[in-house]
């Protein structure tokens, strides 16, 4: 248990009617203890019924748990009580978005670009959503999930473990307005993933022969350099930056975003996307 | 004090930081150190410049401009690099402890004026 959540949950049992649940919870989400994220969240939503934070902290627990139904229903909620929430407007607009029904999703979109016309993620996505290039970029993905993309959100059923980490990759590369993301073996070739480059050629053969040696290198300077096993590598440059991190020791997931994206939150992406790159390595491995 | 060495002390006067050093990008040879003791600068310069020709051509591979700067995590500490437009990289090692945000903006602004 790391330090913030056991200090979070010492704060929760010390005051049970506080709203640490919403940080507690969604901390326990982004480690991927989905089940514990769970318990905090409908605990919370207990005591809080109205509040919009906890419908909106269900609906992604419920997303990373592969029910999308279940998050659907939570983001509805989380609009009833607040309809200016960006977030649920973009949840649901993914949600739609891979149920096939795109009319639906850019209405949700526009919805959040009329609310915050600043917000270059929601712009991006309505963008990608409106010449379907959102599609292309995740087709790698996409079609080994043709499965979930029925009529309507309402009526998928709830994703099967397979489905789920699948989906959050489709999630990122819908978000941010990204460059791609692409796992890659240890001897430089591409398992799965797309990678774009300013220009919108495919270069992901030729960045993942690179990386196999990146990995490598690293993996060696880490070591002799006494800084233990590499845990990622974050490169900044004008045009883009790109996150390396290795989800399991044969292969290195690479992401990529544009630079306006901090490279911080560039690492929370890449940590969870490498969470689910695991989870697929297992299914496909 | 000279160019360099101005450089070097501002980016070990950041909390964490156990040492920095100039180095040639091209043959990953020490230009100038300021270490804590026990550190081998060469073998930091030459892996750094090692891994850093590696991420410059991943880099240009995805269609982008060569890094500005580079940021290894290991789970014991970190190794940052600060390529400059004259060859030369400002490199430095911290603890898991440093404050990373100030250690980058010193080593950015360093290799500016060295440039």
């Amino acid at each position: 248990m790391t330090d913030d959540i056991r200090a979070l949950t010492a704060q929760l049992a010390d005051e049970p009617s506080s709203l640490a649940f919403l940080e507690l919870g969604e901390a326990l989400r982004r480690r991927g203890q989905l089940e514990a994220a769970y318990k905090v969240a409908r605990g919370g939503l207990g005591r809080y019924p109205g509040l919009a934070d906890a419908h909106d902290l269900m609906a992604r627990i419920l997303g990373d748990q592969g029910d999308l139904a279940g998050a659907f229903d939570a983001w509805v909620e989380a609009l009833r009580f607040d309809p200016m929430r960006i977030g649920a407007l973009k949840g649901i607009a993914f949600l739609y978005f891979r149920a096939g029904d795109v009319p639906s999703a850019v209405e949700h979109l526009q919805r959040a670009a009329e609310i915050d016309p600043d917000d270059q993620s929601v712009s991006q996505a309505l963008a990608r959503v409106r010449n379907g290039s959102g599609i292309a970029a995740s087709s790698a993905l996409q079609s080994e999930d043709a499965g979930m993309l029925s009529p309507s959100p309402a009526e998928v059923e709830p994703a099967p473990a397979e489905t789920s980490a699948v989906s959050t990759m489709e999630f990122l590369t819908l978000e941010n307005g990204d460059r791609g993301l692409m796992l890659v073996d240890g001897t430089g070739l591409r398992l799965t993933g797309t990678l774009r480059s300013p220009r919108n050629e495919d270069v992901g053969d030729r960045v993942a022969a690179e990386l196999a040696g990146v990995s490598k290198e690293a993996a060696r300077t880490s070591r002799l350099l006494g800084l233990g096993s590499w845990q990622a590598i974050a490169v900044e440059s004008p045009e883009g930056n790109l996150y390396m991190m290795a989800p399991t020791p044969e292969t290195v997931l690479l992401t990529i975003r544009d630079p306006s994206l901090p490279m911080a939150r560039l690492g929370l992406v890449a940590e969870r996307a490498a969470k689910d790159a695991r989870a697929w390595l297992e299914r496909h491995g | 004090m000279n160019a360099a060495n101005v450089a070097l002390e501002r980016v070990t006067q950041v909390p964490g930081v156990r040492g920095s050093l100039l180095i040639s990008a091209t043959d990953g040879l020490v230009v100038a150190e300021r270490l804590m003791e026990g550190i081998d600068g060469r073998a930091i310069a030459a892996l750094a410049a090692n891994l850093l020709q590696r991420l410059d051509r991943a880099a240009v591979g995805a269609g982008v401009q060569s890094p500005t700067f580079v940021h290894l995590r290991g789970n014991a500490g970190s190794v940052l690099a600060a390529p400059g437009s004259n060859e030369l990289v400002l490199v430095a090692l911290v603890g898991l402890d440093a404050n990373l945000g100030l250690a980058r903006i010193e080593m950015l602004d360093a290799v500016g004026r060295l440039a």
